[in-house]
């Protein structure tokens, strides 16, 4: 579905169903060069389960109309305005690797309107090598091929019905990349993770128990990584869980029912 | 640079979509040789048949096995992936069907395989779909043939058997130009001698009967998806873009932003026109895809000999292969087809009809009979088999006469294949005396 945010046409996935009142809402959001369609196999699930679902493009990507934000703490403030613009007051959020950073500071901004947070092959800081950061300005192509390759773990991706999780992975980059003739949506965003220095305070200032999925193999977003994030909140007496899959970034693609799995038994 | 994380061809064409089976250790692909697959429970179960999880329920649908051949072969060719189909025309029929019903159009090449060519011009007519057929090379006449319910273009890298080249990035600029998409019967070539979504079409397929299997065992197709075509962007098509009733109302380019058309051929046409892959089928074409980086670089020294040996011998009236200078396609071929143009040719003899069916009968290795892409090397009569229900008019349009040969060059000693030409030329030549 699409809604009108900070006044520009913004996409919704909803998983296939209608919102309904009543029902708790999840907010997923995409890394760089994604869309709500990295979320397949988790969000229509939700769905169909006892959800309201919200799979962003976040501005300036994929259907999405809109600037493309700049930094997280941008972001975050898209997060906070979707959720005013349909009046929901409370949401779970979950992100993957850049939507991670985005999920946590939006959840540190909405305080007791976060019900949950849920940040999928995440790191902080998450600093992007200088090169990769060239390249995806200058050389997006092969900057995507390596982003792609670093986010694999096998040539054998699991079960299901013939998609190649490589090709996709580089088709959508693509595609992402051309939605938007203005701005270079993979830099953007590669400069939006680099430069992110919130981290400590968001962690700190959240209010809702956090899920971290992370991969054993990810070469993108290293798990020890996120042991700081991990070790700041269990300081700050939030409840915390660790799903640790024997996968690299592509979670929710190279095991999307064990990541589906880890989600649900946190959200409900 | 290729690595263990960034591997090649040669690598992806033995690994891709493959590991050791979790449950046995087995190192080969283990053939799942069964109709369908335990839930765990009701909720599982209606999450896989509402695609809200992964998994399999039924092998028309999906197969475990078909799944690894699926990955290959969109690993190889380089796309999101890819769709097994009971032969390379079910492959054809799953990617009309899939975008267009009664009213649809198409713009086709001329130089098509003659299943293909009966299939627009016959078969798919009486269901409604039209086909405008235009010579591979001529440019305008692609533009040209464009109608506002056009819905395809279609073409072969390299026609069967005049092995026109098809200039892939000029028809494919037209088709988006035109807000459709451009689908490739890559069967003659195979993804080691051409890529075609890299170099603009957005649909592939195989007879993988031919090359990819490689041994003359099974008849078996495979669709892939490059995931690059804009299905919202182009308009065009409502199958994909708004609600499908026969699928719980899913809008398949929501649900997926580069694999709309492959969710809703196995969704819908699969799922409802059933020609589906056997696994033992699809294990074989594995089988034959782990060599096929070996066998085409012989396929392709193995053809260079004899068109060489051909092109010089007196009693050739021609030999149609874009290795020679002579070939309309030569220029292009070395553009598009570095590595070779295939192995499947045709050539003409000097003589009669009858001197043909000599030469035919004289010849000891090669095979006489309908298929190409064997290991071993194989001879037929385009004219009274393969394209024997097209009119004069169209076997010229195909570039095909009466004497044409045509050879499949397989990977037997090339000098044992040139004794076998040379002594069924003399003998062709004799008949005529």
């Amino acid at each position: 579905m699409y809604v009108d945010v900070n006044g520009a046409r913004t996409y919704c996935y909803t998983g296939g169903q209608p919102l309904e009142p009543g029902r708790p809402t999840v907010v997923f959001i995409h890394g760089v060069l994604g869309d709500h369609s990295v979320w397949a196999l988790q969000s229509r699930y939700l769905a169909h389960n006892g959800w309201n679902v919200l799979a962003v493009d976040l501005p300036g990507h994929s259907k999405s109309a809109g600037e493309a934000p700049a930094s997280v703490e941008q972001a975050a403030g898209f997060v906070v305005a979707l959720l005013d613009a349909l009046g929901i007051q409370r949401a779970a959020l979950v992100g993957h690797s850049w939507g991670s950073l985005i999920a946590l500071e939006a959840a540190a901004r909405l305080g007791a309107r976060a019900s949950h947070l849920a940040l999928v092959g995440t790191a902080y800081p998450m600093k992007v090598s200088p090169a990769l950061v060239e390249s995806s300005l200058h050389e997006p192509e092969k900057a995507l091929r390596m982003v792609n390759t670093f986010s694999r773990s096998t040539l054998a991706p699991p079960l299901g019905a013939g998609f190649w999780v490589y090709g996709a992975g580089m088709a959508l980059g693509r595609r992402v990349l051309r939605s938007n003739p203005q701005v270079n949506v993979f830099h953007r965003g590669f400069v939006a993770c680099d430069s992110y220095a919130g981290g400590e305070q968001a962690i700190a200032a959240i209010q809702c128990p956090v899920l971290f999925v992370l991969g054993t193999l990810d070469q993108m977003t290293h798990p020890k990584a996120a042991q700081g994030l991990i070790q700041a909140a269990r300081a700050a007496g939030r409840q915390v869980q660790v799903a640790q899959l024997p996968v690299g970034h592509h979670q929710m693609s190279e095991a999307p029912d064990e990541t589906l799995l880890a989600l649900r038994d946190f959200l409900t | 640079m290729p690595g263990y994380t960034d591997p090649g061809f040669d690598t992806l064409a033995l690994h891709a979509g493959a590991r050791p089976d979790p449950a046995t250790g087995a190192r080969a692909v283990p053939i799942h040789l069964t109709t369908s697959f335990v839930f765990d429970s009701s909720d599982h179960a209606a999450a896989l048949f509402n695609m809200e999880r992964p998994g399999h329920v039924y092998s028309r649908i999906s197969n475990p096995t078909n799944a690894v051949l699926e990955q290959r072969v969109a690993a190889l060719e380089g796309g999101v992936g890819a769709i097994a189909t009971a032969s390379g025309q079910a492959a054809l029929h799953l990617a009309v069907c899939t975008l267009m019903g009664a009213g649809g159009h198409i713009v086709a090449s001329t130089a098509l395989y003659g299943g293909s060519q009966n299939l627009l011009n016959y078969t798919l007519r009486r269901f409604g779909i039209e086909t405008t057929f235009v010579k591979p090379g001529d440019i305008a006449g692609w533009r040209a043939a464009v109608r506002p319910n056009t819905r395809l273009f279609f073409g072969e890298t390299v026609g069967n058997p005049g092995l026109e080249v098809l200039d892939i990035p000029a028809v494919s600029q037209i088709a988006h130009e035109a807000g459709v998409p451009l689908l490739v019967d890559s069967t003659l070539t195979s993804p080691w001698l051409i890529r075609p979504l890299e170099h603009g079409a957005d649909l592939v397929y195989h007879s993988a009967t031919k090359f990819l299997s490689g041994h003359g065992t099974v008849i078996g197709g495979v669709l892939v998806d490059g995931g690059s075509f804009d299905w919202e962007a182009s308009g065009r098509f409502p199958e994909l873009t708004q609600a499908y009733d026969g699928f719980h109302g899913m809008v398949f380019a929501e649900e997926s932003t580069v694999g709309a058309f492959l969710l809703r051929a196995r969704r819908e046409g699969l799922r409802d026109f059933g020609a589906c892959m056997s696994p033992h089928t699809a294990w074989l074409i594995l089988q034959g895809i782990e060599t096929l980086p070996l066998r085409m670089e012989r396929h392709m020294r193995n053809t260079e000999r004899v068109v060489q040996f051909l092109a010089s011998h007196p009693f050739v009236a021609r030999v149609g292969h874009p290795l020679l200078e002579s070939h309309p396609g030569h220029r292009l071929a070395q553009r598009l087809l570095p590595r070779g143009a295939g192995s499947v040719f045709s050539f003409d003899l000097k003589g009669s009809r009858g001197q043909g069916k000599k030469f035919i009968e004289a010849l000891k290795l090669f095979s006489h009979l309908a298929n190409v892409g064997d290991c071993r090397s194989l001879v037929i009569h385009p004219a009274s088999t393969t394209h024997h229900r097209l009119d004069d008019e169209a076997l010229a349009a195909a570039g095909i006469g009466q004497g044409t040969i045509r050879l499949s060059i397989g990977l037997e000693d090339a000098g044992d294949l040139i004794d076998d030409l040379q002594r069924a030329l003399k003998a062709a030549e004799k008949a005529g005396a």
